[in-house]
């Protein structure tokens, strides 16, 4: 296969890759780095240097969109990137230090992981009061609802920058924007409503992203050729992806991509097991 | 003159900038990109490519100075690995941007919190 066709195939499937991660909520890098690695044959290093291009791409071109909205916390976003850009900066490390097989598996877990959190959505949890550093970092917020604004407490701090530095370091580690991982530091431990905690993760995650990016640059693991065609066909299948959403049934599709990522992930462990990727 | 200043500095308008800034970012470095790509496919277009084996790329497409020499020659490589340091530039000119509203606004607190964002940031990106 020439460069023609393999930049034309993988512009192709980055495309669709941007367009399923942005409907069913996944994020694209989540499906590039398998693609890359299982359909392409292309290293995990070089797959991982492109994946994290493609985040932040998708992440500040769908921040823009949602910044109008007014659901994000910017203060909340601000105070916990402190977290995920040294997790992130730890993973990209990291990365450099264990053996590719080794990521591979990781990858497949924390894919099964997202997997199961897209299908599986718990009661949102709100919180009676504001934490104590909450208040300290006046974190609480409002959002609009049809109803009018409505306010929420903010709680759970160091478990929820806990979280977030994990979710950094796997950011680092795999090329992904690790949206499931910081949803549940912000749904979970710090009590944030979804809208909340959704748009704001997606404004984080570009800038977790860009902290990693700047280390896989400088190692030399962003192949210009490789994450040309990953960056453009991502963007604008998640740019179609956020049009058609508002009207699309997306129930449905998010189970069957889940059943689909999971046997993917259960293919990259077994591939990182054997030794092979 | 301070309540035209609060005025001006209000959330919704912050929140504006910066939802204009990283758009702007993404659409340059997109553009910046495709124009490499275009050169690149045009040149390389019959070789095979190699991507099973892990090399790591050359000093001269790794480091800000040397990828903007490249990319001011018009090497196709260079050219795409500037529209990726746009790419990655723009949320560091985001968070650099909150720093100067927090400042407006006057709380220092969030300056503080911003300015170590940026340092890890400036950090990962000059670092070895």
């Amino acid at each position: 296969m020439a460069t023609t066709e393999f930049t034309l195939l993988v512009a192709g499937g980055s495309f669709l890759a941007g367009l399923l991660g942005s409907l069913t909520g996944l994020g694209g890098g989540v499906i590039i780095v398998p693609l890359l690695t299982l359909l392409f044959g292309v290293d995990i290093r070089y797959a991982i240097g492109a994946s994290l291009v493609s985040v932040i791409a998708t992440s500040s071109g769908a921040a823009a969109a949602y910044l109008k909205e007014g659901y994000s916390n910017m203060r909340v976003g601000m105070f916990l990137e402190i977290a995920t850009t040294i997790g992130a900066l730890c993973g990209a490390y990291l990365a450099t230090r264990i053996p590719t097989a080794a990521i591979a598996i990781i990858f497949g877990l924390v894919l099964l992981y997202s997997a199961w959190t897209s299908i599986k959505q718990p009661p949102e949890l709100t919180a009676p009061e504001t934490g104590p550093i909450a208040r300290l970092l006046r974190l609480d917020g409002h959002y609009p609802t049809p109803e009018g604004e409505r306010a929420y407490h903010v709680t759970g701090v160091p478990a929820g920058f806990g979280l977030m530095w994990i979710a950094g370091a796997l950011s680092g580690l795999l090329g992904i924007g690790s949206g499931a991982v910081k949803v549940l530091a912000m749904d979970r431990a710090m009590r944030i409503p979804f809208k909340v905690s959704t748009t704001t993760s997606n404004f984080m995650i570009g800038v977790t992203a860009a902290a990693s990016a700047g280390i896989y640059l400088r190692r030399g693991y962003i192949d210009p050729g490789m994450a040309m065609p990953v960056m453009l066909g991502v963007l604008a299948g998640a740019l179609l992806g956020a049009r058609i959403l508002p009207g699309a049934k997306v129930r449905t599709l998010r189970i069957v991509f889940s059943v689909a990522i999971s046997a993917v992930a259960i293919e990259m462990i077994l591939q990182g097991v054997r030794g092979k990727i | 003159m301070a309540q035209s200043q609060s005025q001006f500095w209000n959330d919704a308008r912050v929140e504006g900038i910066i939802g204009n800034l990283l758009r702007a970012g993404v659409i340059l470095a997109a553009a910046v990109v495709l124009a490499g790509g275009v050169l690149y496919v045009a040149k390389y277009g019959h070789q095979k490519p190699q991507y099973e084996m892990f090399r790591g790329e050359p000093s001269d497409l790794r480091s800000v100075s040397q990828i903007t020499q490249q990319a001011i020659s018009l090497h196709s490589r260079g050219l795409i690995q500037l529209g990726l340091l746009i790419l990655i530039a723009t949320p560091v000119a985001r968070v650099a941007f909150s720093v100067i509203a927090f400042a407006a606004e006057r709380d220092w607190l969030y300056v503080a919190v911003t300015l170590i964002v940026l340092a890890v940031l400036l950090y990962s990106l000059t670092s070895t």
